[in-house]
């Protein structure tokens, strides 16, 4: 089918938009595929993107059990960022944002990926000398940041009150090449992509069982009957347990729920992505007016999709407190994720002890940013069964080993990561 | 928002408790390894139903208690104290 | 003329009060009672607004929280509201609103010009397109898309007003003071049950106030609630969400219905409120259908139309048209003809009704088997074209410049599906209704599909009882209901009227029917993904007149029923709630609590510049007249310990009385040394790890008696040491007997530090020999300081010789100035935090920058602390071999090779062009001037002697450092014993 362009978008308006074709077949499963990814979210969407685009591998399944892009992916705050401190982590994010800056031409699907920039207040000389530590550190890996003292913050977001009487503004880092992105459009976007190339995305399926003899994979079980393949990669954030539970073992995960609200719309007010370091709250502004923002986890385990009113009351309270003209604005609509939370906050994309049995996994609330580096090296990982250098690192036996990758030092708390 | 029914200071809101990790695991005695550790510490069930969980009253009596809870409705059924044993439905 | 469309009487509505207000700028008046929709049509404006996409004229299309079209920028200033529905703004004296979303005039705006463009801008156009050349997006073609969206200006200033919370329980909420909301109420509270009846309208009644005929039944209703003790009545009050537990939050709206709150009132209130049971009678949203033309100013909903005439005494129109599709909206037709409208037509797609007799039998034309082809009119409707079912194409016109319409009615059951209770599908209403209850909540009236006004009061009073019963009440004798007949509401099934031009089935968004149907051609097909795709049902509205036609229209292309295609999710909040509101007071100086010593005052007279440590505020330092800069302070006092002597307020680190004959024992396994050798009387430094081994906090551990101890720990930590202690003891070890508590709060303290520290301590202590070889170093012993009980330890933090002095709160400042008019001879100065931490610097002690939660006791230097024996928290997790990695980065001094050039914490350390380390820590030396810190190096041991490089590239900083000891400072730690 023809790829979309302004060009096509002129002539199908000049014949009634009748020449639309659906932007990923709604494909019906095969008995058997070289690779079969579970689930159909960006991350498993990306994973049989790479398999088919950089590895040649495009007898690809992506079972989905609902809807593509409906879990985290549709349901996020659409920041995408590499600002981290740990090289392990920030060189993988960093591939992920050079990725994303190039998504569009890859998929011929416009993600709307803006690098509006992202700024991290801090209020203190602790948090100060911990802002140079990390954008230090991501300097030296050829990664963009810049320190914005009082002054710097006021100047690129003016609503910000700097003075404000609790915790004044100290200064700021910031990530100019951050920015946000159109979340379901990743989720589309890799799926038009995918299915392009020839991967079967096959929605309404959801795996019941694992396949495994002598310790190898073999296939899935599936409402939709058996499926095989020697190579299974997971990507099922929300479900993680769930699945693993069914191939045998139990991994770092605790699952826990994070609220999102949106702001109705309104004239271009807040252009970058401001988080506040005083408190769980950061803001950014869609292209279509809403404020979207959020804050922290309200700190207990939940697969429920759905918060209360206690977090609700601190995200808006240090909103305010950020941005005292929010409060005459009104949020709209509410609503929550679930997060697979890792003991040390950083995520998984390795092998299991299942032989051909890999996942992309424990991405807590950093999931969506890294969308198109997980899917890249969880392809590398399947299509070579080792992981590439930029996720040699995050593996599930890092906690065995004492190699934890804990960026902020919060220890082995899910709920505190 | 969570109504958790504390057994010495009665029904209070979540806002009181703080949520402090899966009761079911049990720190391993002396000789346990880093084997024994590593599950105690990391691994969990993770179970999309019922969990019994520690919950501290810390905004109350300080208690630490188990609670019955089930991940998708957030139901609180029961509450015990930390040497009391619940059981999972079903389980 | 003004209010040309007033009706002379009737409805709800002051005309002995008149109010004016402005609109563009234009005056007004209006009446008490009034909306600001309601006086904006009985002054005859009917263009109010734009919408978002193309920018077409847009009027008032409720008369309720529904409305997607008449948004307006209410107020001006710091007070100015974006998005405020003009169909719930009440009218104040000197009220203004602007209309927003346009450039050029509300009548000429010239981003129409989009209209045109509509065949390019259809749902989804931009994913598939702007993206040649890669750059263009954020520089050109976004910020022009930005520019163009959203809705509303946002002042950008503070918010002046204030807002507060409210919590409150009750043994059954009613939601809804309509019919069956009030007879609800009524019955529930009848059995003496604590009700609470939120009402989002600022009159009680619904529709009852449409209603002449039952206004006793609603009067003698309020009547009987108002007389009720245990009855709560919140008018004015959105319940916005259905939480978890019973829990509702809902939003009061205090003082929005005047100019300005008045002193020291809220604008809003914010509740939460804990209902044992829970009536919902939210009532039902009437739904449009999908029609060329059916956004121009002149279309609303027949109801609407209704409430203008008989609640506000106000015509929407000349001449009107009423296209329906079930006799339930046939009154309005009867309401607008009594109020003197010319009714011109009643288009309805039925063959024959009782309704439609009863129109015909009063004259009026009616048109069955016919709907609406579209509309005619440019800012304003001029004429509805009608044609035959099925017929396609532009029929006749008929003049009109009002078109009630009416689809059906939707059940307003957002909070029921908020609750979990599943929706289920109403094949004679074609309307979803609530399913099984999940929680304890039960709907009533035409929230649940029952008809008419009569039936809904019946139906309320039954939930009421149910619900006050279910709550453990005794049910109440019955009631009086009021006695309407009900017309039936049952529709004819029509959710679109196609034909040439745009058909909105979400008006705000401009989401059209044929975007529904490129959507499903382009495979986005599930409501979830078409949605998404359109914006449709996304907009402030959430699609409440609109949401359900559009999955109609989805169903119809799927060929598959409505039920099956279903609707989005519902999720908080019902209507838009204020920011400031959830916030409440909580905010600016508020946000957080501050925690002052006991000293804070002290400190304040001295002068101190404050620090936050977490909550607390601590003096960073005291400047003095002299001083060139903080540095200068700083360093002055840090010299005055080095030197002669110093004090410093440690009231913040955490203290837990750790109590019972198991004491020792457990302080043995949460320490990762031991404590049970201690002597009585004396204190260790502790060394406490967390499970994973890494270190968690450290501080002096003292006996005061066999099974008495009193721990210390960081200030940051003091909260999570606590209830780390407090876990482990009920979760791994309820066998001992050890009992904790928390006394940060009971007993201040303060360090007095320096060569000349005893001479100060004596003339403060008595009841103790406080000489070196009676009270040697980490002695520590009960006595009296300025004749009240305190605590001697000889424990230092700064290097030298120095005592800690704890006393209960209430008398620190008496001991304070004690010590100052003590230590005055000797040159005596008070140091802050910064002074404290240049100490502890030179001294190579570690701290929180050092125990950041990443370090090991290997890498801090402290690894012999590792008792071999016996079990203890972390001992298992610290052998893991990537804890024990001797490569780790160690703890390290670090002094810049030039005095003069600053080093700061955050600085990489680079060994052969690689980072290898950090620096944790940095200051300026008092004892050898120029900068230095600490740091973590990779096989840091083996630079020590060398010089490498400090990168801060951030900052464009590259300074060469020595790597030397972090002991440098008295290395055999003599000053602390002499």
């Amino acid at each position: 089918m023809p790829g979309y362009s302004g060009f096509r978008i002129l002539t199908e308006g000049l014949r009634g938009n009748s020449g639309w074709k659906p932007a990923w077949r709604k494909a019906a499963p095969k008995p058997s595929y070289d690779v079969i990814v579970v689930g159909g979210g960006g991350h498993g969407l990306a994973t049989a993107f790479y398999l088919a685009s950089e590895h040649g591998i495009t007898n690809v399944a992506v079972l989905e059990r609902g809807l593509i892009g409906q879990g985290n992916t549709g349901r996020n705050t659409t920041i995408v960022r590499s600002n981290y401190m740990l090289p392990e982590n920030n060189n993988f994010y960093e591939h992920s944002l050079k990725l994303w800056e190039g998504l569009e031409q890859s998929l011929n699907y416009n993600v709307m990926m803006s690098q509006r920039g992202v700024i991290n207040l801090f209020h203190n000389e602790a948090q100060k000398n911990a802002a140079l530590r990390r954008g230090n550190s991501m300097r030296l890996n050829g990664i963009d940041a810049e320190i914005l003292d009082r002054d710097g913050v006021k100047a690129m977001c003016p609503i910000v009150d700097v003075d404000n009487g609790r915790y004044p503004v100290m200064g700021g880092l910031l990530q100019r090449r951050g920015g946000t992105a159109r979340h379901d459009a990743v989720a589309w976007g890799f799926a038009h992509a995918a299915d392009a190339r020839g991967v079967d995305i096959v929605e309404h399926c959801e795996v019941t069982g694992m396949i495994i003899e002598g310790g190898a994979i073999q296939g899935v079980r599936t409402t939709r009957g058996e499926i095989r393949a020697p190579k299974v990669g997971l990507a099922v954030a929300g479900s993680t347990s769930t699945l693993t539970a069914m191939a045998g073992f139990d991994v770092p995960i605790e699952t826990h729920l994070l609220q999102a609200f949106v702001s109705e719309g309104l004239k271009p007010l807040i252009d970058c992505v401001v988080t506040f370091g005083a408190g769980h709250f950061y803001v950014s502004q869609s292209d279509k007016g809403g404020l979207v923002f959020g804050g922290g986890l309200d700190g207990y385990p939940s697969y429920g999709q759905r918060g209360t009113l206690p977090t609700a009351e601190h995200v808006y309270s240090a909103g305010v407190s950020m941005i005292p003209a929010l409060g005459r604005l009104r949020g709209l609509r509410s609503w929550a994720g679930v997060m697979d939370m890792t003991p040390d906050g950083s995520p998984y994309i390795c092998k299991t002890p299942v032989q051909g049995l890999y996942m992309t996994a424990g991405w807590c609330y950093g999931g969506f940013k890294a969308t198109p580096g997980s899917g890249w090296c969880h392809a590398w990982t399947i299509a070579k069964d080792a992981p590439h250098r930029l996720n040699a690192a995050h593996t599930l036996d890092r906690f065995r080993e004492g190699r934890m990758l804990d960026e902020r030092g919060n220890g082995p708390f899910f709920w505190a990561q | 928002m969570l109504r958790i029914p504390c057994p010495h200071c009665g029904a209070r809101d979540e806002v009181e408790f703080i949520y402090r990790g899966d009761a079911t695991v049990t720190r391993p005695g002396p000789d346990g390894d880093v084997g024994a550790f590593h599950d105690y510490l990391y691994l969990r069930r993770n179970p999309r139903g019922w969990q019994v969980e520690w919950w501290q009253h810390n905004g109350g009596c300080r208690t630490f208690l188990k609670v019955l809870r089930h991940t998708v409705t957030h139901e609180v059924r029961a509450v015990a104290t930390a040497t009391e044993t619940l059981e999972v439905p079903g389980a | 003329m003004s209010q040309r469309f007033r009706l002379p009487s009737g409805g709800h509505v002051d005309r002995s009060k008149r109010l004016s207000f402005t609109f563009d700028g234009r005056a007004y008046d209006g009446h008490h009672g009034d909306t600001l929709a309601a006086a904006l049509l009985a002054n005859g404006v009917r263009l109010v607004g734009r919408s978002f996409k193309y920018h077409r004229p847009r009027g008032i299309f409720s008369a309720g929280a529904e409305e997607p079209n008449a948004l307006v920028e209410l107020r001006d200033g710091a007070r100015r509201e974006p998005n405020t529905r003009a169909t719930v703004a009440e009218l104040f004296d000197g009220l203004a609103a602007t209309s927003q979303n346009h450039r050029g005039s509300l009548a000429f705006d010239w981003m129409a010009v989009n209209g045109l463009l509509a065949p390019w801008l259809g749902a989804g156009f931009y994913y598939k397109t702007f993206m040649w050349p890669a750059s263009f997006w954020e520089r050109v073609y976004e910020p022009m898309i930005r520019k163009a969206a959203g809705l509303g200006r946002a002042s950008g200033l503070p918010d002046p007003d204030h807002y507060e919370a409210a919590h409150a329980h009750c043994d059954v909420l009613v939601v809804g003071a309509g019919a069956a909301g009030l007879a609800a109420a009524r019955a529930a509270g009848a059995t003496g049950a604590r009700v609470i009846l939120a009402e989002q309208d600022f009159l009680l009644g619904g529709d009852l106030l449409n209603e002449p005929g039952l206004e006793v039944w609603r009067q003698e209703s309020i009547a009987a609630l108002e007389a009720m003790p245990e009855v709560t009545l919140l008018p004015r009050t959105t319940v916005f969400g259905f939480y978890d537990q019973g829990v509702l939050g809902a939003v009061e709206r205090v003082a929005d219905h005047l100019p300005q709150p008045p002193a020291h009132t809220a604008r809003q209130r914010y509740w939460t409120i804990r209902a044992k049971e829970v009536v919902l009678a939210t009532g039902a949203h009437e739904r449009i259908i999908a029609f060329p033309g059916n956004d121009r100013p002149g279309v609303m909903l027949a109801g609407a139309a209704r409430t203008y005439a008989r609640r506000y005494g106000v015509r929407a129109g000349e001449t009107a048209a009423l296209f329906a599709t079930q006799d339930a909206a046939y009154d309005a037709a009867f309401a607008l003809a009594e109020a003197g409208t010319r009714i011109a037509a009643i288009i309805d797609p039925r063959g024959d009704s009782a309704a439609m007799q009863r129109a015909r039998e009063a004259g009026f034309t009616v048109k069955p088997g016919c709907v609406v082809t579209g509309t005619v009119g440019g800012n304003a409707l001029r004429g509805v074209e009608i044609g035959a079912v099925g017929s396609g194409g532009r029929g006749d016109a008929v003049p009109a410049d009002v078109l009630m319409v009416s689809g059906g009615w939707n059940p307003a059951v957002h909070l029921a599906s908020m609750s979990g209770s599943a929706l289920s599908w109403d094949e004679a209403l074609l309307a979803f209704v609530p399913g099984a209850a999940s929680q304890h909540e039960r709907s009533a009236g035409a929230c649940r599909g029952v008809n008419g006004i009569g039936a809904a009061a019946a139906d309320g009073a039954a939930a009421g009882q149910a619900a006050a019963v279910a709550a453990g009440f005794a049910a109440a004798p019955a009631i009086t209901l009021p006695e309407a007949p009900a017309p039936d509401h049952r529709p004819y099934e029509l959710w679109e009227v196609k034909g040439r031009g745009k058909a909105f089935v979400d008006i705000q968004d401009d989401v059209t029917a044929n975007d529904i149907r490129l959507a499903h051609r382009e495979g986005y097909s599930h409501i979830e993904h078409a949605k998404r795709y359109t914006t449709h049902a996304m907009g402030t509205d959430q699609g409440k007149v609109g949401g359900l036609v559009g999955a109609a229209v989805l169903a119809e292309a799927r060929e598959e029923p409505v039920a099956k295609v279903g609707l989005p999710r519902f999720r908080p909040y019902t209507s838009p709630v204020a920011w400031g509101a959830i916030a409440g007071g909580e905010v600016g100086q508020h946000f957080q609590p501050v925690r002052r010593t006991a000293l804070h005052g002290v400190h304040e007279a001295l002068g101190a510049v404050w620090m936050d440590a977490g909550i607390w505020k601590r003096p960073a330092y005291y400047p003095k007249a002299g001083d060139a800069d903080a540095w200068a302070s700083v360093k002055r006092e840090a010299r005055a310990v080095r030197e002669r002597v110093g004090v410093c307020d440690v009231s913040t680190l955490g203290k837990i009385v750790v109590e019972g004959p198991d004491a020792a024992t457990f302080l043995d396994r949460v320490y990762a040394n031991t404590f049970s050798t201690l002597q009585v009387g004396r204190a260790r430094y502790g060394l406490m790890l967390r499970e994973d081994g890494i270190v968690f906090d450290d501080g002096t551990t003292t006996r005061l008696g066999h099974d008495r101890f009193f721990v210390t720990t960081t200030t940051a930590q003091a909260g999570p040491v606590m209830q780390h202690l407090e876990f482990h003891l009920a979760s791994a070890w309820p066998d001992l007997d050890v009992s904790l508590a928390s006394v940060t709060d009971q007993w201040a303290a303060m360090s007095i530090a320096g060569p000349k520290a005893r001479e100060v301590v004596a003339a403060v202590v008595t009841g103790l020999d406080v000489s070196n070889e009676a009270f040697p170093f980490m002695a520590v012993a009960d006595c009296l300081a300025t004749g009240v009980p305190a605590r001697l330890f000889r424990i230092s933090f700064s290097g030298e010789l120095a005592y800690e002095i704890a006393m209960p709160a209430g008398y620190a400042a008496q001991v304070w100035r004690a010590v100052l008019a003590a230590g005055a001879p000797h040159g005596i100065e008070p140091y802050g935090v910064e002074a404290l931490g240049l100490l502890r610097i030179e001294k190579g002690h570690v701290a929180g920058s050092e125990l950041n939660g990443q370090t090991t006791a290997q890498d801090l230097g402290l690894g012999r602390m590792l008792k071999k024996k016996g079990d203890f928290i972390g001992r298992v997790l610290a052998q893991r071999p990537g804890m024990t990695d001797p490569s780790r980065p160690r703890l390290v001094g670090l002094r810049s090779v030039d005095p003069a050039r600053q080093i700061r914490a955050g600085c990489h350390l680079i060994v052969d062009g690689r980072s290898q380390g950090w620096i944790s820590s940095a200051t300026q030396s008092v004892v050898d001037p120029g900068w230095i810190g600490l740091g973590l190096l990779r096989d840091g041991e083996t630079h020590i002697g060398s010089v490498i490089v400090a990168a801060n590239p951030l900052m464009g900083e590259e300074v060469p450092v020595k790597v030397v000891s972090p002991h440098g400072y008295d290395a055999e730690n003599l000053r602390v014993r002499a």
